[in-house]
């Protein structure tokens, strides 16, 4: 099963294109990376797969052939955006019960438990936790969805390093354990070493890369995701120009 | 084949039965408790005031009506009833309930999550955003419109006392229903008229995206939509009556009057012309108020006799509540239209 299936997708604001002719299939049991400079397009693709925002051109599907957007995929799809939205006058716990209450699947105890390992008091306002707590709970919540694709938009771009790895690290768990298809964004190469196993590479709306990361470091002879990408991005300057 | 080895996707994973509609309010209580207890605090502070104003009204008014006309101790009386809460009298302060309440509840739903960005959150929950707006949108609008119409209950007891027939005989002021600033202090309208704020709050907050410019459109549509109500549309929801008889009572809406002779209209200079003349000739000393108007009428009276006609076009006070049903009624219809419009939006809104 794919768990997003774009083809000659395209979404254009005003006049310009921000993504273009993409056409894609990612396997579902991967941690998917989706990589590029900022403005190539990849908050457009996630919107567009998790149907906030509507194409312009092409179709995408999600979840074997579920219409983005659909009651189906929304169901079986969870999503942090990016800067990790949450109601900021809510407490932790009225985010417990909001969630719980917009979804047929919540697994609670999950979400309770995840929450005392992690320090954060079911009292507070989320407005007044920290980035790193705030990214924490937006994560929790869209765990205890038990959801099949998790879609984490630009998910630590805010946060130290610490932050950072604790989060990707439930983030990998996630996959590893509960079986859990991942597609994240990001323009932070290094954090996505450790737990990417398949790549997207964008640049100016139009996808350049993409397969399983060692089938394309073994191609492109290269050592690491990073360098991967950006000697791809090196060697085809007119793609990226401007 | 790969689907093979994939395990079996239980039929409703492909079509999910919906997240139930009930859940939704909990969500909605939880997320505009602090403007729904605001609402409930400002209407509470706002009754009690009116009810102490209120039986201070009521008070004087009875103390009025019981007294008979023409001793100087009634006269008194008179003037206490007459002046009691003044500043209320004309309901235009009154006016501005429904629009804060409705507008400031109304306007944020949907802009306070687009300006923040929850929005990413709220419509990529398994609910879908169909539901979520449309349950959000019918349990705050339930809301505001039964505290506007309990409210409402209130307002039209404390002025009661202003539309009892018999009050001029008494001297007491009276007024028609149809008053501009008291027609809509009444259940139905004043629940219609918070109602219609509401959803177009909803809907500018939708359009614009920002709480407070929202806000600020709202008031300002519902200042013209209002204006537009009553100086414009109100006296066509029932063609009005036209009558010859000069004593039309005082509960009538009248809404133009002008003079004829011999199945001619007289214009404005004509009529001038015969009332001072008519003045000089029957009453052509006057040393004070009272004898004025007697002298007034007396000229009426004389015209009348000599074959003018003075016509009255006016909704009588019988129409007061199909007036009152008829504009709530389009109001209602308003509402759902704009709240139709708002649901329609969020759902193929493209971010």
């Amino acid at each position: 099963m794919n768990i997003i299936e774009a083809s000659a997708l395209g979404k254009r604001y005003g006049s310009t294109w921000a993504l273009r002719e993409c056409t894609l299939e990612i396997p579902a049991g991967h941690v998917a990376a989706l990589v590029g400079p900022n403005g190539a397009g990849k908050s457009t693709l996630l919107n567009l797969a998790v149907g906030l925002a509507a194409p312009s051109a092409g179709a995408v599907t999600v979840l074997g052939g579920r219409a983005a957007g659909s009651p189906a995929a929304l169901d079986g799809i969870a999503f942090v955006a990016q800067d990790t939205p949450l109601y900021k006058t809510l407490s932790v716990a009225d985010m417990i019960y909001v969630t719980r209450s917009l979804n047929r699947r919540f697994d609670q105890p999950y979400a309770r438990a995840r929450l005392a390992e992690l320090g954060i008091p079911l009292k507070r306002r989320s407005g007044r936790l920290s980035g790193g707590q705030q990214a924490q709970l937006a994560l929790t919540l869209a765990l205890a969805r038990r959801p099949r694709l998790l879609v984490l938009d630009e998910p630590v771009a805010m946060l130290d390093p610490v932050a950072r790895h604790d989060f990707m690290a439930t983030v990998l768990t996630a996959a590893t354990d509960d079986g859990v298809s991942v597609l994240l964004s990001s323009h932070v190469l290094t954090e996505l070493e450790r737990v990417a196993s398949y790549l997207i590479l964008l640049s100016r709306g139009q996808v350049r890369l993409a397969g399983e990361v060692k089938d394309l470091l073994a191609t492109h002879r290269q050592a690491s995701l990073e360098e991967l990408a950006l000697s791809y991005l090196r060697n085809n300057p007119t793609e990226v120009a401007k | 084949m790969t689907a093979l080895t994939m395990p079996a996707q239980p039929e409703e994973d492909a079509s999910p039965r919906p997240v139930p509609w009930r859940r939704m309010a909990g969500v909605t209580w939880r997320q505009h408790r602090f403007a729904l207890a605001g609402l409930a605090a400002l209407l509470g502070v706002l009754a009690v005031a009116l009810w102490l104003a209120g039986l201070q009204l009521h008070h004087a008014y009875a103390a009025a009506a019981a007294c008979p006309a023409g001793s100087l101790a009634c006269a008194d009386l008179v003037n206490t009833f007459n002046g009691t809460n003044g500043f209320l009298a004309n309901g235009v302060i009154l006016q501005v309930i429904p629009v804060l309440t409705g507008a400031f509840i109304g306007a944020p739903v949907l802009a306070r999550e687009l300006e923040t960005g929850t929005y990413r959150y709220a419509w990529t929950q398994g609910i879908g955003r169909r539901r979520w707006i449309l349950a959000k949108l019918v349990l705050l609008a339930a809301a505001v419109t039964v505290s506007a119409g309990l409210f409402g209950l209130l307002l039209s007891w404390y002025y009661q006392p202003y539309f009892a027939t018999g009050n001029q005989g008494l001297g007491l002021s009276e007024m028609t229903p149809f008053f501009p600033g008291l027609f809509d202090m009444h259940p139905v309208t004043f629940a219609a008229w918070t109602l219609a704020a509401f959803a177009t709050g909803a809907l500018a907050g939708m359009l614009i995206r920002r709480v407070v410019p929202a806000i600020a459109a709202a008031l300002a549509v519902y200042a013209g939509l209002a204006f537009a109500a009553g100086g414009i549309l109100r006296e066509h929801y029932l063609t009005p009556l036209v009558t010859g008889n000069p004593n039309v009572p005082a509960s009538a809406w009248i809404l133009s009057q002008w003079w004829t002779k011999g199945g001619a209209t007289l214009s404005q200079s004509t009529l001038r012309q015969v009332f001072d003349s008519t003045f000089q000739q029957i009453a052509p000393v006057v040393n004070n108020g009272s004898q004025k108007t007697q002298a007034y009428y007396n000229v009426l009276q004389y015209l009348t006799k000599h074959g003018y006609t003075q016509w009255t076009r006016y909704q009588p006070g019988s129409r007061f509540w199909p007036f009152q049903w008829i504009e709530g009624g389009w109001l209602l219809t308003l509402s759902v239209l704009l709240i139709a419009a708002t649901v329609w939006l969020v759902r193929r809104r493209a971010a």
